[in-house]
Parts: structure tokens; sequence; C-alpha cells
């Protein structure tokens, strides 16, 4: 890997400065948290930016809280390491922090980071002279799609794994920008789009992740990759059901990461579930229908083939796991 | 005195489990690598490198760098001209292109500047006019009559080598068989993946003396080809190689860093050092070949093997390498685990632009195993016969000699075999695990030692010095490098057990071509044996020499001298003895206490052209059981247990034994399950990173258990045989038969990766024949092949060392 370009490194101390210095220094500047995925890719030359605001030191931004009215509150700088280990969160929560990369890159890496992760390509994330020799891309300096160049959009892979089971957790995050601050469901946080994948405004900070109580709210999150540490989801499936007493599933959200530009809803099966119990008939029907919003395309490390088969065996197991 | 290097009671050190000498030196960060080094004024070097698969080169302009501030020289493939490979039938490579460019990543300028930041921006200006020309990327592309070639000019098959040979009568084998199976099979390319990425640093002496410290597993090869390609005497260039982090055979090649940091430093006056990055260590490559393979074998409705027939096509990548070498490798060591009493081989080798590929741990012998352990498998079932019963059918027999003239001397096949199956459980689990559960097994066989060096010459392979100094201090001199195999710590055992010290008080200077004498490298698992025999020459012939100063002092003959705990005693009577360190002034006083030890392997050549590959002073069995567990609906495996018996003659230091057992399964099962050096259409790699490539980690290393056979070889130090790349080979096999027998998949191809593996269970589900692996190989006509008798005289002479 080349060495990271010059840059200037602001260290702001509190939001509203980081906020300051992110619209002072104008486009191009961008924040850096645990710096586990933006550096890499600023070493590849996949982005460049003249100067980064270094959120590590902005004083209340780390932490895990219980929120007055119920609920906890994760400040955007919190490790993955500690949210992992925090028996405050919902288990699921913290189970998918587990299994985000590697022990070193969970003690760096941070929530609000993961939330914000850029998109990732297999022709995308690969050095300079790899890019060069190939050809750039829609997504950085080319014009022309290398996974579908018949069209002109980007399928870079939302591949960050703690969004899909914030959203079935119906979790929010709170914003604030220039403009002021705003709380959003996490869901609204993305564009299916692999290159404009965010939906914050210009100069918007993440600054936490609110997730609402739990309530009897069953939740679970599973992760297909290939080894058992450091790789990317190929596959994540984030499932919640809430049961009546008498086990009927009253609502259900699933969600599937790694399939496409942002977290996928998958709406028909969620209502297959809605009104009948969790019978090994019924799983199977949602679990098929669960596959139909899912278009994965040929960019990550196993086929966009085999992702789409595997979909419903494991939407059926996340909800097996549930009923 | 005597020493008795075969004896096999009584041993001090050898045999005892014990650290490495410089494990702390290691762990502690003390051990200095070759990227640790640093002189005053050490300039920074970088290679510009092609982003085309294949292109002419029209122009190289470098103005534009030269003029960076900072820059001190840029260099190009004028600059260092002379053509150079590690065999001699293969100079075909050069450090920088001079015209033409044959694989993405291909070094075609050079520059050292004064930090890396000013070398990296100092490629961007190097300007490049290619005239892009047809990438060449499988093995069909290459055969194709219009396609391009490569080497030359204009069309034609890009053929760099193709060998046929028969041994006994294949026809009337054949005829003679109750059954005849053929099976096509495949192996994917994979690479080394060193945790040390090679590095090189190169300086000219005040007295114009260049010396060049490489991460590099064979520094007399490197030597020669500096000499050559440099146009300096050997004598003025002096080769080092520091501490290697991991080979692998990954650095035994000349690689073209090692040449462009060696020829900056000279154009620049200053210290050069180049560092691949990990991008650059794939593109270096000259890792495991891909390779495809059919074989045809006759069996005897008892199972008795009446003839086989091998046909192994190569991938070979962009330049000669080990290729010659690698493709005959891939037809050699069929006969050494089964008797075959006639065998007809055919391999071909040819030019890609891709990376090249060379040596890999087990050099062209994991994929032929692979095939013939599948095929045996096959056969098996169609014979109805146990796995394991019809490998010890045609098991061959200690002390004798195959059909392509390979000497067999001690071998542990038969226990192996024996210790797995039992250990493992493997007949109460094959066909009776629940669905989704398997066992799979398999054998193999391996050199100690490659029989010829790679270039000919009538020249020890192997030399050790010891040199005493006058209060008692051993040194040892050897030429072998030390890849983290322990082999350092190895010789120090064997020359501490015959001077009766502890190895941890010997100094060790090894791999130094100024210092230390010739060993040939790190290589085909020779250290052991052939620098480990040297050692012992060595030592013995300085136990002479101390036992008879000794001896004076104590007043008896030297044959009654013992050496042992420090110790040089009369044999019987510990009372009248001297320590070493008095032995040493005693002796002293005679003259000077230096020896020389050696290492020949005996003449082992069969009569036919190719005979030198396969040969070895001795072969190392191993075999192992595999249990896997692997998901029905998903396809993935997973690698639970591996029960592995290496007949390893004696172990030195069984630590280090059973650390390259546990290493080799742990490389075997990423082969088998996940690692692939692929390439797109432009001829790029796939994923030139630790994150797409994809490695094992500690989560995906099975339960392991390590039987190690001892059972001492005439030959081997103190018995001793290789355990350096044996033990890889029967696990790649054991994990594919594991997975048919957990869900009747027919696995012909490795990686089984779970896309292939759901594809074809989902092929089963439609009723079709679920199966991994090529329907064909491609076809080339190899002509008629040179016909060799058989040896006459089955048992094979050992050379009573
Ligand atoms: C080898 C490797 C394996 C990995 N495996 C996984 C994996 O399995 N699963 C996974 O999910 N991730 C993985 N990652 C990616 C990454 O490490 C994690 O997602 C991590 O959580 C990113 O957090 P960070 O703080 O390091 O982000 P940074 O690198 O600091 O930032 C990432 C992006 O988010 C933006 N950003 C950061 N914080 C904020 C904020 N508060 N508001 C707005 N924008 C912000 C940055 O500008 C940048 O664009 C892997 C990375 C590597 C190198
Ligand atoms: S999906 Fe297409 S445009 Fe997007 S990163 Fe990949 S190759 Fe580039």
């Amino acid at each position: 890997m080349m060495r990271l370009p010059p840059f200037a490194r602001l260290a702001p101390r509190t939001l509203a400065e980081a906020v300051e210095m992110l619209a002072d220094q104008g486009p191009g500047a961008a924040v850096v948290a645990g710096g586990t995925d933006l550096y890499p890719n600023m070493k590849r030359r996949q982005v460049e930016h003249h100067a980064l605001v270094d959120l590590r030191a902005v004083e209340g931004m780390r932490g895990i809280r219980e929120e007055p009215g119920g609920g906890i509150s994760i400040g955007a700088t919190t490790r993955l390491s500690h949210l992992a280990g925090s028996s405050a969160v919902p288990r699921a929560l913290a189970h998918a922090a587990s299994v985000i990369a590697s022990p070193q890159i969970r003690n760096m890496g941070t929530v609000g980071g993961n939330l914000c992760l850029d998109t990732r390509c297999s022709w995308y994330n690969e050095p300079e002279d790899w890019r060069t020799a190939v050809g750039f891309c829609l997504k950085a300096a080319g014009d022309v799609c290398r996974v579908a160049p018949a069209k002109s959009h980007c399928w870079a892979v939302a591949s960050s794994d703690l969004p899909p089971v914030a959203i079935a957790l119906g979790a929010s995050v709170r914003a604030v920008g220039p403009g002021g601050e705003r709380t959003f469901p996490v869901a609204d946080l993305y564009r299916d789009d692999g290159i404009d994948h965010l939906a914050l405004l210009p100069g918007e900070i993440v600054a936490e992740l609110l997730v609402p109580p739990v309530d009897g709210l069953r939740v679970t999150y599973r992760k297909i990759r290939r080894r058992g540490s450091i790789d990317f989801p190929e596959l994540g499936v984030a499932a919640s059901v809430r049961l009546a007493p008498e086990g009927i599933c009253e609502a259900a959200t699933i969600v599937l990461g790694s399939v496409a530009s942002a977290p996928v809803r998958c709406r028909e099966a969620e209502d297959l579930l809605a009104g009948r119990p969790l019978t090994p008939e019924v799983i199977e029907e949602a679990a098929a229908a669960a596959a139909h919003p899912a278009k994965p395309q040929d960019n990550t490390d196993l086929s966009h083939v085999y992702r789409k088969w595997v979909i419903p065996i494991h939407v059926s197991r996340a909800l097996q796991s549930l009923s | 005195m005597t020493v008795d290097p075969s004896r096999t009671d009584d041993l001090a050190v050898v045999g005892t489990r014990r650290p490495k000498i410089d494990a702390m030196a290691r762990l502690t960060g003390e051990a200095r690598y070759a990227d640790d080094l640093s002189m005053p004024g050490m300039l920074v070097g970088r290679q510009l490198r092609s982003i085309h698969a294949h292109a002419r080169i029209r122009s190289v302009d470098t103005s534009r760098a030269e003029a960076l501030p900072g820059v001190v020289a840029v260099i190009t493939g004028r600059d260092v001209p002379i053509a150079y490979g590690v065999l001699p039938v293969s100079q075909d490579e050069n450090a920088l292109a001079v015209d033409r460019v044959r694989y993405v990543g291909e070094p075609v300028a050079a520059v050292a500047a004064v930090d890396e930041e000013t070398a990296e921006q100092a490629l961007r200006l190097v300007s490049v006019d290619y005239e892009p020309l047809p990438a060449v990327l499988s093995i069909e592309d290459a055969l194709d009559p219009s396609g391009v070639l490569i080497h030359g000019e204009g069309q034609g098959a890009n053929v760099h080598k193709a060998v046929a040979l028969e041994f006994g009568d294949v026809d009337a084998g054949f005829a003679a068989a109750d059954l005849v199976r053929e099976d096509v099979f495949s192996f994917a390319g994979n690479t080394h993946a060193p945790l040390e990425q090679p590095a090189t640093l190169a300086a000219l002496g005040g007295d114009g003396r260049l010396t060049v410290w490489s991460a590099t597993q064979a520094p007399h090869y490197l030597h020669r080809a500096l000499a050559r390609v440099l146009e300096l005497p050997s004598s003025r260039i002096r080769v080092v190689a520091p501490p290697v982090g991991g080979g692998f055979g990954a650095k035994t090649d000349i690689l073209p860093h090692e040449v462009a940091a060696a020829k900056l430093a000279m154009v620049t006056g200053r210290p050069v050092k180049i560092t691949l990055t990990r991008e650059e260590v794939f593109h270096s490559h000259r890792g495991r070949h891909p390779v495809q393979m059919w074989v045809r074998t006759g069996f005897t409705s008892d199972g008795r093997i009446t003839a086989m027939h091998f046909r192994s096509l190569l991938d070979g990548g962009a330049y000669g390498s080990f290729g010659v070498a690698s493709t005959y490798y891939t037809g050699a060591l069929q006969t050494t685990t089964y008797r075959i009493p006639a065998y007809r081989f055919e391999g071909l080798r040819v030019f890609t632009t891709k990376p090249p590929c060379g040596p890999k741990r087990g050099h062209g012998t994991p994929q032929p195993r692979f095939a013939v352990e599948r095929h045996l498998d096959r056969a098996a079932e169609e014979l109805g016969l146990d796995p394991v019963e019809l490998r010890l059918r045609n098991a061959v027999e200690p002390f004798s000699r195959t059909v392509n003239h390979l000497r067999i001397t001690s071998c542990g096949m038969r226990a192996c075999i024996e210790e797995v199956v039992s250990a493992s459980g493997y007949h109460g689990k094959k066909g009776h695990l629940p669905r989704g559960r398997g066992v799979g097994f398999a054998v193999s066989a391996y050199l100690s030692g490659a029989g010829l060096p790679i270039y000919w010459n009538d020249m020890p392979q192997s030399e050790v010095h010891i040199k005493v100094d006058r209060g008692g201090g051993v040194t040892v001199f050897s030429g072998a490098t030390d890849i983290g195999q322990g082999s350092t710590s190895t010789l120090a055992t064997i020359v501490a057990e015959i001077l009766g010290l502890q190895p941890e008080d010997l100094a060790m200077v090894t791999a130094d071509t100024d210092l230390t004498p010739v060993d040939l490298g790190s290589y085909s698992s020779r250290v052991t044996f052939m620098a480990g025999n040297a050692a012992i020459d060595a030592a013995s012939k300085l136990a002479r020499l101390v036992a008879e100063g000794a001896a004076q002092r104590l007043g008896v003959p030297p044959e009654e001298l013992v050496f042992r705990g420090g110790q040089v005693a009369v044999r019987g009577d510990p009372r009248k003895s001297l320590s070493w360190a008095q032995a040493v002034r005693a002796a002293s006083a005679r003259g000077a206490l230096m020896t020389s030890g050696v290492y020949w392997a005996p003449e082992m050549a069969g009569p036919y052209r190719g005979s030198g590959v396969g040969i070895s002073p001795a072969y190392s069995y191993s075999a192992a059981v595999v249990e896997v567990a692997t998901d029905p609906e998903t396809g993935e495996v997973s690698v639970e247990e591996v029960w592995i018996a290496h007949d390893i003659g004696r172990a030195i230091n069984p630590v280090l034994v059973q650390g390259q057992v546990e290493g080799s399964v742990y490389m075997a099962v990423g082969e088998a399950l996940m690692e692939e050096q692929s390439f797109r259409r432009q001829g790029v790699h796939r994923g030139p990173s630790l994150l797409d490539y994809k490695l094992p980690t500690t989560l995906e290393t099975p339960k392991i258990h390590t039987i190690l056979i001892e059972e001492p070889d005439p030959e081997g130090p103190f018995g001793a045989k290789e355990a350096g790349q044996g033990p890889l080979l029967p696990v790649i096999p054991a994990v594919a038969a594991a997975v048919e027998d957990a869900l009747g998949v027919v696995v012909h191809e490795v990686p089984i990766t779970p896309d292939r593996l759901l594809r074809a269970l989902r092929a089963g589900h439609r009723g079709k024949a679920p199966v991994i692996g090529p329907a064909s190989v491609p076809s080339f006509e190899f002509g008629e092949p040179e016909r060799v008798q058989p040896p006459v005289g089955s048992p094979a002479e050992v050379a009573v060392p």
C-alpha cells in the first residue's frame, strides 16, 4: 500500500467546533473517527481530502448512555469493541459489533464510522495502479461502471454490519450540521446509490445512534463471510419480530446488508409474516420472498449468484432463531 | 573417538524439545529483518510497474522524474539489459523490462530517492509509451495457434516446456488390467503470502565491493545472478540473508527488486533499499502453478496398479523461473508412494501474461498428489475396496527402486497410514457420520533435498565450517538461510550433540557469502539433510582434533574419549575428564582448531533427460485423515480436525518438526478451501491484498494431531528426513475426500469455495451429477514419449555416510 498523501488534520474539542471546522474547510474536507476505513481508502487513492476533522477528541461523543425516557444513546465515536462488550445494548447489536473486522480494527473503529462507511466494490477498493490498469470507474475518476457497464449507475455495496440491525431495532441517528440538528430513522441515512450513498446534508456529522427500548422485540443478526474474522459481510441479515403471547407475529422487520448500496428492507416478506404464527411453512414462504428485493452484483468476493441463492436460507435461519 | 550419527540411543540434545535458539530475538523484535536495516545516506528505491498484461514498450521517458528534487537516479531496462533466470535453461527475465512487458505488475523502471514519498512521486513522472498486445490468460489461450507469442514474434503456441516419458510398457500394463479408469482434475494457482514482504538493501563499499542484504532463501543463487547481470566478478559481491520472515518458496528465485536495488546502489554510490508493498508481493509471486491434470490407471480386480498414464498442463505465467523443474515435478513423485510397474508422464508448461509461477511448498507435487489421491479414491469406489486398503496394497517397499529410477530408502508409509487411521477412527466414521460431516484420507511422499543442484557442478551441495577460539567458544558457519523453519537451531543442535555441548552455547554465522561456505539454499527441504550432514562431518572432524589434544593430556588413546555435558571424558570412567575449555586448550596447542565438513548427495540420476528432478537421498512419507463439517444448504466447509502422521526419520527437535507439520496443515487448508491467485480479464490480480486473498485465520485452523514416525534413515543426519513440505501434501486431497463423504459431491478441483460447492449441490438437486471439477483438460499433442528402461535389480544400495 502507498503512504497516506499529505492532508491537514484538525482536532476539535466540541461538536460545534467540529461542525464549524468542517464547514470552513469547504468541499474536499471530511471527518475521520477511527480511520480504519478512511485511511486505507486514502492510501489507495480512492478518495482525496485536503483536510480531515478528527472527531476522536470531541467531548461527549464517546460512550453508551441510558436515555432518560428509556432507550440508549451510543455516541458516534464509541469504539466497536466497547459496543461489542456492552451489556447495556440489545444483544443483537453487540453481536453485530463483535463480528466486524478484527479485534485490532474494532479497537479503533467507531460506531459513527461504521454507520457512515463508504460503499465497497471489488473494482474500486483496489490500489491506484490496479485501477489504472483496469480503467477507473464511475465512483472514482472514471466514466463507466466496471460491474454493469450498460448502466451509468454505481452498485457499490453497503458493507457495514451495524446498519441492518440498527434498522431492525428501529434506531435513529442524531446528526448535527451547520443548519442545526435533526434526528431521523437509521434507514433514512442511506440512499441506494453507490456514489452518493449517505443522505446527510452538507457538513452534517453523525453525533449518536439512538436505540429505543427493546420492549419484547426479538432481534437477531446473521453475518455471512468467508472467514471467521477480518472479512466484510458477503450478506448480512437482520430480523426483528414482535410476537403476541399466542405466537402470532404482530410486526416484523427484515433488513439485508451487502446486497445493494443501502440496507434493503424486505417488505413483502415482512407482510407475509404479519398476523401469522412463525411456523416452518410461514418462515419458508417469507424467506423466499425476502430474496426478491435483493439484486446483488458481481462485486464482492463470493459471486452474486451465490449471494442471491443463500438469502432465503439465512433469512429462514434468522427467523427460526426468533420463533 | 568415534561418532556414530545414526546411533539411536544415548542422545543428549538431538530429539529433545527445545525452543529455537533465535526465538527470543524474533519475538522481541531484536532480530533485524532486511527491511529493518538502515544505513547513513540510504536512499529509498521503488519500482514502476506495468499496467498492461502484455505490451511492447516503445519508449520510456525518465527526464521529468530525474528532474524532481530528491530523486537521485532513475534506471530502466536499458541499464540492466542482461537477462537472467534461476535455472540455466531459462535465462529469460530482466530486472526491468527492456522492450516488452508480460504481466501487470512487471517492473519497467526503478527510482532511488531521498524518501518514499519522493520516490512514489517520481514514478508518476516516468512516462512509458506502450503498444498494447493481446493478453494471454489461460492454457487454452496460450495454445491457440492464432494467438500471440509471448516470447518472440508472430503466432504459435506458447510452449515453455513439453516432456513425454515412458517407463516400462504402459500399453501392456493397461491390457493386463481388469479396470482402467480415467479422471480429470484442476488445481488453482495460489501464492505463498509470507508475512515478511521481500526487501533488499544494497550498498557499495569504499573498496568498491557491493554488499546486498536480501530476504532470500538462496543467497548463493542470488550471488551468481547478480554477478552475471551486474557484470561484476563474484568476488566483488557479498550477499547476506538476514533472518527471513517466511519464504515457502517466494524467495528462492532471483527477484527483480533484488537486481534493481543493487544496480541503483552502483549507479548512485549510496545505499539503496527496496521493500515490496503487499500488492507487489502478489506481482512478484513465483507461487503455485495452476495445473490441469488427466490421469488413466489400470488396476487388477484386487486393486493392484498395472500402469499409469499421467498428463499435466501448467499455466506458467510470464517467465521460466523454476518452471522446467516444476513441470517435471508434476510427474516425478507419483511412483514414490505406489508401486507402478509401467508409467507414462506427459507434462506441459505454457507461458501466459501473468506473474511468473514457481516453487511453493511442495513444488509441483501438491497438484498431482491431489489428482492421484482422488483418482485412487474413485478407483477404490469402483473396485469396491476400502481406500486405505487400496493404498496398502500398492504401497512401495522400503529400499527399492521405482520404475522411473528413483531410489527409495527408508519408508515409513505403512506406519503413517496405520497410525492416522487408528488415531482418527477413520473406519468407524467414513460413511457413518451424519450428513454434512465427513472424513477423508490420503498419503504422500516428498524429497529430503533435491538430488542435484540447479546448475550443473560437481562441488558439494553443502559445506559447513567450524572454528573454535582458545577459550572454547565454537562458531559454526553455514550458508543456509533460516527462514523461520529453524534451520540454524537444527544445525546448532547437530553440532552440539557431537561436541557434547548445548545448542545455545554455539555462535551461529549463516547465509553470508563473505563469511560462510556455500549451501545451495533453503529450498526443496534440503537443509536438515544436506547441511545437517555437512555439519556432522565438520563437527566430527573437530571432535577428532579436540580428542587428540585431550587424549594426550589424559594419557589415553583418543578413541576412548566421549563428548558429553561439556566434558571430554574417558569412556566408562567419567572421573578422568577435561572440561570442554580445557580440552580445547590442549588441542589448540597442536594447531588451529578449524574444520570443514561437506555433503555430496549420492549419484542417483537415472538414464534419461529430466532424471535429475525427483531424485533425493531420502523421502519423507505422510498420511492424513481430515474431518470436515459442511453446511449442505450453503456450501460452507470447515475443517474440524486433522490427524497427520509424518515419517521424519528422526526429529532433531520435535518442537520444530511439529511446527512444520502444523504450518503445512494450515497452508493446505487454505489451498483446499479458499486461496486462489486469480486474475481478471485485463490480467490484473483479483485482489492483491491480505483482505481479498483469503488466507485462513486462526479461526479456520483445525485441531491438529501430529504423530511423528521415527525410524532413522540410514543416510540422514541422526536419521532425520524432511518436515517442511511433505506434510502439506496429503491434507488437500483428504479435505476433498472428506467433503465428498459429507455431501456426496465429487470433488476434483480445489479450492472448494462455497460458490463451487453450492453450484454442485444444486446441480445434484436437479438430478445432475454433483461435481466440482473440470470436464476435460486442454488438448495438446505430446508426440512419442522417450522410452526409458525400468531399472534392473530392485534393491537400492544405500551410501553409508
Ligand atoms: C480489514 C478490514 C476489515 C473490515 N471489516 C469490516 C466488517 O466486517 N464489517 C464492517 O462493518 N466494517 C468493516 N471494516 C470497516 C471499518 O473498519 C468499520 O466499519 C469501522 O466501524 C469504521 O469506523 P471508523 O471510525 O474507523 O471510520 P473512519 O474510517 O474514521 O470513517 C469511515 C467513513 O465515515 C465517515 N465518518 C466517520 N465518523 C463519522 C461521523 N460521526 N459522522 C459522519 N461521518 C463520519 C468518514 O468521513 C469516512 O467516510 C473493515 C475494515 C478493514 C480495514
Ligand atoms: S459498482 Fe461500478 S461504478 Fe460502482 S464502484 Fe463498482 S465498478 Fe465502480
